[in-house]
């Protein structure tokens, strides 16, 4: 269970981007998070791992304040929530296989990782996320070999390394064609649905909000203008969440 | 649109042409400062050296004949004496021989000079031998003659005011070359030198390479930004530190102390350096699990630090018998195999810098360990620790950080300036220190975070900055008076240069990488090295290895010079040769860099495709 209580970013030149923002996520709730740009989707994901300090408020998962955690139990946190991007995110000198070892890096001793010696079991399980993902094959290329669609696949079996319990996935599928959009949702519904991991997306699509979402939380200017199920955007919701002006598009 | 319908007003005029009489002044200045004066460069003396040196450049010293000489005598006198013409004995016509007609004139005169059966297209000179010895080596004249192919000449020889009533003679001297050209000393020397340079550049760059790395990541902003700690993390590891360094040291000479007997012992060496990796791999595997999914209890935990400490021991101790094994095989191979007895040189320097170096970096290694051991402590008890209590222990322990540092400069200030006076530099900067730190910690709030890493960012720089306006021709100076005149002197200040420019150029690469990558290291629960090692350094492989190709090629240009001031290489011989008006020899040693410059230029453009 996944709380978030009262939740405040200012941001240095004194942007708010999170303005008192609070809501539950349950365990294994796939929920969509919606808002035009810049309405603080990727701040909210990014204070759930802390890779933004939140200002004010508190982030309770399973009865542990994320916002109190040391260092220590900070990286204790961090290796149980993957995280997805909109830009994927690979470090692209380096092999496919090794970005994906990377997911591990929480759980290894940083001693024999800067030597970049994995445990065998690492290895394998790092082939089989990448089977999983169904490319497997490209193992050995380097990252900036592979196209957009496979990289983010390579992204989610670096998530999975993490034996993860939550995914945060910003925006997974912004940069994707339609087609590879659905087959990159699929793998986070099946992740959601096989693996019982809780599932935090945010999308621009109001058609994969409804294909894939069992909630949905809606942000307009850093405050929570709608919290509920994807088939109550009606048309009047739409214009809370998006502006007067808005038209929807799919 | 205002700014387009503007009119060209008057006083834009007058600006512009002010602007172009101040841009003449300070040209009439500068022409007159820096001397430019064409007038001397047409003046016939200038002309003659500069075309002499021109010549002499465009002519290196490489190769040459081995050259035969026919030196021939013969009488002539200066001037006529009283009984008339004088007879001269009759030359041998069997071999060469010179006729000089007549066989006396007045200084100044003319006399024709005859040469038969010389070689033939052979060229010397012609030369005036005043007083009687015909064996006299002082010649006066700078003519030229040169055979036909019969081996004979005629030449109108202007003679000389040396007057004598004693017999003179004129010498011809015709050179003629023998056998193949081959190499000159010069061209030995040259390759000698040029080889010595080309290394020294390598060693220097290799050096400074390794050592800019880690100064790279901490001269970058965009990593040490987010590093910041507490005040009680921050006073406790400044306490960590010399407190460290002083117990390292002093533990690795003490098992230093273990090694010593048997250091000349080549058996016990080679027994050592087997069984310490063994026991060493079984340790570290041991107490170092490569992954752990459940945190052990408190007791575990206490015996794997023990066992971890037992196994750096061991591993100090393995060293020293490493540098022992290294140092007597060198020392035989040295006296044993002959050309490659460099190879025995260099295990023996090698293990002799392993010695000396092992007990300094267990130093710095205990004072790092237990500095970030202070830090978690610090951190531990800002957690779990009331306010109050946290703003208390900070009193004491910043107070106490800020003595010890300013305790420490003022005791460097003592070496270097020689102030015996012990309130200026023991009591007053701890003192003062004391006080600031005090300061700091009243005005810091108990728990808040302080800028670590920006500080640590912005004395690096400065540091950094410092070292780098200081040209490594200065810095080999230094060098020249600490390790003498020589190659080594060069390479260290060449090293020192290549570390701080090149840490520079880097950290700026750390600081453009993309963030996206960073980020999502971070994300999975990677502790800061993990960060480094992972989502840095691939990123930033290729401008490091062009930088570091470019920085070679710097230091080859640099290594051309810096024997000017003694640091070895080929600029020793290049100024010698300057100086001595041996401009031949000079332009042999400027041909060799110049083609080590280009082939470097070649090779490292190569590289820089293939990897890059």
């Amino acid at each position: 269970m996944l709380q978030i209580r009262n939740l405040t970013k200012i941001y240095d030149g004194g942007v708010k981007a999170l303005d008192n923002v609070s809501f539950d996520v349950p365990d294994n709730q796939f929920l969509a998070v919606i808002g035009l740009s810049g309405s603080g989707k990727s701040t909210l994901l990014r204070c759930i791992n802390r890779l933004i300090e939140p200002t004010d408020g508190q982030i309770l998962w399973n009865g542990e304040d994320i916002t109190k955690a040391s260092p220590e139990e900070m990286r204790r946190i961090r290796r149980k929530i993957g995280m997805v991007f909109q830009h994927f995110n690979l470090v692209h000198r380096s092999k496919v296989i090794t970005n994906v070892l990377a997911g591990r890096l929480g759980y290894i001793n940083p001693a024999w990782s800067l030597l970049n010696r994995f445990p065998k079991t690492d290895m394998e399980k790092a082939i089989k996320q990448l089977e999983r993902v169904g490319i497997a094959d490209k193992a050995d290329h380097r990252a900036d070999e592979l196209s957009g669609g496979q990289q983010q696949r390579v992204g989610i079996a670096r998530a999975l390394m993490q034996d993860p319990e939550m995914i945060l996935a910003d925006e997974p599928v912004a940069s994707l064609d339609p087609v590879l959009a659905h087959s990159i949702m699929k793998h986070l519904e099946d992740i959601n649905d096989k693996d019982g991991v809780t599932v935090l997306c945010s999308l621009h699509f109001l058609d994969l909000v409804h294909r894939y979402a069992d909630r949905v939380v809606a942000l307009n200017a850093g405050k929570l203008v709608f919290e509920g199920l994807p088939n109550e955007i009606d048309d009047k919701k739409f214009k809370d969440i998006y502006g007067r002006d808005a038209e929807r598009v799919g | 649109m205002t700014e387009k319908n503007k009119k060209a007003s008057p006083w834009k005029s007058i600006q512009f042409g002010l602007a172009i009489l101040a841009g003449l002044f300070i040209y009439a200045y500068g022409f007159e400062i820096t001397k430019v004066d064409l007038e001397d460069l047409r003046s016939e003396r200038r002309q003659e050296s500069l075309t002499r040196v021109m010549r002499a450049l465009a002519r290196p010293e490489i190769f040459e004949y081995d050259q035969k000489e026919e030196i021939i005598n013969s009488p002539i006198y200066v001037t006529c004496p009283a009984g008339g013409t004088p007879t001269v004995p009759v030359p041998d016509k069997s071999s060469a021989y010179l006729v000089i007609t007549p066989t006396c004139a007045e200084p100044g005169e003319t006399v024709q000079v005859e040469g038969f059966n010389f070689a033939p297209n052979t060229s010397g000179p012609l030369r005036f031998i005043p007083g009687s010895d015909p064996a006299n080596v002082v010649e006066i004249g700078r003519d030229n003659v040169e055979t036909d192919a019969a081996g004979h000449f005629i030449y109108d020889f202007t003679l000389p005011k040396r007057s004598s009533k004693d017999v003179q003679y004129i010498r011809a001297t015709l050179r003629q070359n023998v056998g193949v050209p081959h190499l000159t000393k010069t061209a030995y020397d040259t390759w000698e030198k040029i080889v010595e340079t080309v290394f020294l550049a390598l060693l220097a760059t290799t050096f400074g390479t390794f050592l800019a790395i880690p100064l790279s990541f901490i001269a970058a902003r965009n990593l040490m930004k987010p590093v910041r700690s507490p005040l009680a993390s921050i006073s406790l590891s400044i306490l960590g530190w010399p407190v460290g360094i002083m117990v390292g040291y002093s533990i690795v000479r003490w098992v230093e102390s273990f090694s010593t007997p048997f250091a000349g012992n080549i058996p016990i060496n080679l027994l050592v350096i087997v069984v310490v990796p063994v026991l060493v791999s079984f340790g570290i595997r041991w107490a170092l699990p490569q992954e752990e999914i459940s945190k052990p209890d408190r007791t575990t935990q206490i015996t794997r630090y023990f066992v971890l400490l037992l196994i750096v021991l061991v591993s100090f101790y393995g060293l020293f018998h490493l540098a022992g094994l290294s140092m007597n095989l060198g020392l035989i191979g040295k006296t044993n195999l002959g050309a490659f007895g460099f190879l025995g040189n260099f295990l023996f320097q090698i293990g002799d810098i392993v010695r000396i170096i092992t007990p300094v970096l267990g130093g710095l290694a205990a004072g790092g360990v237990l500095s970030s051991l202070m830090t978690r402590l610090g951190q531990r008890a800002t957690e779990k620790l009331s306010s109050g209590s946290i703003k208390l222990f900070n009193l004491v322990f910043s107070t106490l950080a800020g003595a010890t540092v300013f305790g420490l400069i003022g005791q460097l200030v003592k070496s270097l300036y020689q102030i015996g006076n012990p309130i200026y530099t023991l009591w007053g900067p701890i003192f003062t220190g004391a006080l600031l730190g005090l300061l700091l910690a009243i005005f810091t709030k108990a728990k808040d975070t302080l800028p670590t890493g920006m500080v640590i960012y912005y004395v690096t720089r400065t540091f950094l900055n410092g070292l780098r306006s200081i040209e490594a021709l200065v810095m080999a100076i230094v060098f020249v008076i600490a390790v003498g005149i020589g190659p080594f002197a060069g390479v260290m200040a060449l090293g020192l240069h290549t570390i701080v420019s090149l840490a520079k150029l880097y950290s700026e690469q750390v600081e453009s990488i993309m963030a996206g990558p960073l980020e999502a290291i971070q994300a999975t629960g990677a502790n800061r090295l993990q960060t480094i090692v992972y989502a840095v350094i691939p990123q930033v492989i290729p401008p490091y290895i062009s930088y570091t190709m470019y920085r070679w090629d710097i230091n080859v240009r640099m290594s051309t010079i810096i024997g000017f001031v003694g640091g070895g290489g080929i600029g020793f011989l290049l100024q010698q040769n300057i100086n001595l008006l041996n401009y031949r020899a000079a332009s042999a040693q400027m041909f060799a860099i110049a083609i080590v410059v280009a082939s470097m230029d070649y090779i490292s453009s190569v590289l820089r495709e293939k990897y890059v």
